[in-house]
């Protein structure tokens, strides 16, 4: 069982036998094949376990008991209704604009599909670690509002260009709390490789070690995060109760499910990466000096620690999605121009102080 | 040519939107054509008709007992109560005295009526503005309500318990308990409504200071009930033209000055105090007697026209009768409260954004079927 707590031993022993029987090319190819497949499976799991998660999520926040009769406590009702929508008819407008329209829903997996890939999920298991990774994270994350931008446009439909307009604005806004949030955490670390950043906590997860600031930072990602994944209660793009769908009005079938499934993919990307920022990613609860401590905490093998966390992130958004009502969209722009940007610079600049005196943990 | 029409196309800046028929927050068969420039509404037109029943031009061909039952279909959240506007008018024309057990128990009812509709309202108020939960937690506490009604009369939403000259039977034995848990039950939870909705900052900022209407406006505009009330206008018929026992309890009209959505919100959440407040008063003391006073099988009105007000949760519901001594009158109209109310939703939203259209709407608390008859 050692490989549950350093996957690299598991990782290098697929590579050895694969070196032992083929050519170095062909290692290559099928080791890019085997992630592949782990991520697309990883995609699927999450797709069916996080649905299911959030409908039950929402129906205790709502004193019903939610999907009850399909598989035992309804586990099996998101597989039927995936067998749903593959057997529903894909619709389309007459005037949609018809190859926008078909690539707008792939643009959003990939994008879900290309951040994903650069996760620390735990030790040693990581598909790309990149020195630059955060920044390669946010970068790619924020390709999503592309394909959501092309939904609206191409569908035809003036509710969908609406909630598009809206998305649009509101994703490039929060971007930059998101961004500025995480950087307030570079300043400690030092690097933005998502592997040294994880490391780097192993006396201690930087929302304790950081200060005040550091808490701020974690606020202002939470709010962030959860208006750049388009959930409620920055959900504008969508709005069902003022634009019925908003950008996915016009889709049905598997392309409706291709945006609900990254809608929760998205999800689980920004909880990971607060997780693994501002929460340790897959470290452990350590704290600095505490061998004993530390050695019990250390047998939770690291992969329960993520996915832990993570789920600690995502039961957060939830919690926020079904208590509180949508903002306006020019609420929604002032929220983060006037307070949380300002607010989120000045942070950095305390933090930078604090690393500059030293003071920080 | 093409260039007159390019240029026009370059100038207008306004775009036409259809919200409705088929719209989650018009709630029905409403359709609203907006005029927006990109978010901000410039003009609001309501086009009725895709519900259009003929209820009016129907009871010209019905008795008096079945017109009753016509009534149900309207307002459906406030049934009794537009039920009670019928038999309140035949009573009158026929100068029938109800008995006190009577007046009474309708009373209860109506109150019990109106807090059924304010839970409704106030659930779907949030769903509005993308709070789910408040959907659910509203229809929770009206389930106990609709339960009393089911035991008390078989039905659950159109109850036809009203008859001219009383009630069609007597209340359940259980009746006075299950209200009297229910109030119990409801005084612990209505603050809760405060605490999810009432007291949320993004709550605050969607209602206050959005879709102002002033006394004056509400006036012109007929605008009754709580909407009414919310701007000044002193409109509680209950207060004002008391039928049935409410000349005899105590309670508060709400009146608030402010007249935005907040100011609306804010009094419908005390009509739900005072409705408590009224049905705590009678529900011990329903007098002895008969629960009905006998009348003719076929009603036949003597010749004259009538007019019977009633106050339903969405404000003055009015029956005018014209009689010519048959048993179905000669013409019979009804002065619905959406009606009026919807009449000032495009004076209130001009220059409000699409967001800001779903939280006045909800309310004004619209029934679709009320509006369209």
């Amino acid at each position: 069982m050692n490989w549950l707590y350093d996957f690299s031993i598991l990782t290098q022993s697929i590579h050895e036998s694969l070196s032992g029987n083929f050519e170095s090319g062909t290692v290559l190819l099928l080791e890019m094949i085997l992630a592949g497949v782990a991520f697309m499976i990883l995609f699927a799991l999450l797709g069916l376990v996080l649905v299911y998660a959030e409908r039950k999520v929402s129906a205790f926040f709502q004193q019903r008991l939610g999907p009850m009769r399909v598989g035992f406590w309804g586990t099996a009702q998101t597989l039927a209704d995936v067998i749903k929508l593959l057997m529903k008819e894909p619709l389309m407008n007459k005037n949609a604009d018809k190859f926008l329209f078909n690539l707008a829903p792939y643009i959003i997996m990939i994008a879900a599909f290309m951040a994903m890939a650069s996760l620390p999920f735990a030790k040693g298991l990581q598909a790309l670690d990149f020195d630059i990774g955060l920044l390669y994270i946010s970068a790619v994350s924020s390709l999503g509002v592309v394909g959501i931008l092309l939904a609206g446009w191409s569908s035809d439909n003036k509710y969908s260009l609406i909630g598009a307009l809206r998305s649009g604005a509101q994703i490039i806004s929060y971007e930059l709390s998101v961004g500025l949030s995480l950087l307030t955490i570079v300043v400690l670390t030092g690097s933005l490789q998502l592997s040294v950043i994880v490391e780097s906590q192993a006396n201690g997860w930087w929302i304790f070690r950081g200060h005040i600031p550091a808490v701020i930072a974690f606020i202002i990602f939470l709010i962030a995060s959860t208006a750049e994944t388009n959930r409620g209660p920055f959900d504008l793009a969508e709005a069902e109760s003022e634009l019925t769908a908003g950008f996915h009005t016009e889709y049905s079938g598997m392309k409706f499910a291709f945006f609900f499934l990254a809608e929760f993919a998205n999800m689980f990307i920004v909880s990971a990466i607060g997780a693994t920022v501002f929460l340790g990613g897959w470290m452990p609860f350590h704290i600095g000096g505490w061998e004993g401590f530390n050695n019990v905490m250390d047998y939770i093998p690291p992969i329960v620690w993520f996915f832990g966390k993570v789920g600690f992130m995502i039961f957060m958004m939830m919690w926020f999605r079904w208590t509180f009502p949508r903002l306006r969209i020019d609420q929604l722009l002032t929220l983060e121009w006037k307070y949380l940007l300002p607010v989120n610079l000045m942070n950095i600049l305390v933090m930078a102080f604090l690393v500059l005196m030293g003071w920080h943990f | 040519m093409e260039e007159i029409i390019h240029d026009q196309e370059l100038e207008s800046k306004e775009y036409f939107i259809n919200m409705g028929p088929q719209h989650p927050s018009t709630h029905g068969v409403l359709r609203l054509v907006l005029s927006l420039d990109g978010e901000i509404i410039r003009k609001v037109e309501p086009h009725l008709g895709y519900i259009h029943r003929s209820i009016e031009k129907m009871c010209e061909h019905d008795s008096y007992q079945q017109i009753v039952h016509l009534t149900d279909r309207m307002d459906y959240l406030s049934c009794h109560i537009n039920n009670e506007a019928v038999c309140l008018a035949v009573e009158q024309a026929l100068e029938l005295e109800v008995p006190d057990r009577v007046k009474v128990i309708r009373t209860i009812i109506d109150e019990l009526t109106r807090l059924s509709s304010h839970q409704l309202w106030w659930g779907v108020m949030g769903m509005d503005l993308g709070a789910i939960t408040s959907f659910l937690y509203g229809f929770r506490d009206r389930e106990m309500i609709t339960d009393i009604f089911e035991e008390t009369c078989g039905a659950r939403l159109t109850m036809n318990y009203n008859i001219p000259g009383g009630l069609f039977f007597d209340i359940h034995p259980n009746f006075q308990k299950r209200t009297k848990d229910f109030i119990a039950y409801f005084k612990k939870k209505l603050p809760e409504y405060d605490t999810l909705l009432s007291n949320n900052v993004i709550f605050k900022q969607r209602m206050d200071g959005i879709g102002k209407l002033s006394k004056e406006d509400a006036i012109s505009f007929g605008v009754t009930g709580p909407t009414g009330r919310a701007s000044g206008f002193s409109c509680d018929v209950r207060k004002h033209h008391p039928y049935m026992a409410y000349d005899r309890v105590e309670f508060k009209e709400i009146l608030d000055t402010k007249g935005d959505c907040f100011a609306r919100y804010k009094c419908r959440i005390a009509e739900m105090w005072e409705s408590m407040h009224i049905i705590e008063q009678l529900i011990d003391n329903i007098p002895e007697g008969d629960y009905k006073v006998p009348t003719k099988a076929v009603i036949k009105l003597p010749k004259g026209e009538w007019y019977q007000k009633v106050e339903t949760a969405r404000g003055e519901f009015g029956v005018y009768i014209i009689s010519e001594g048959q048993r179905s009158p000669y013409r019979l109209k009804f002065r619905s409260p959406g009606f009026s109310n919807l009449s000032a939703l495009d004076h209130m939203a001009r220059g409000c954004k699409i967001a800001d259209l779903v939280a006045i709407m909800s309310t004004l608390d619209l029934v679709i079927p009320d509006i369209d008859r």
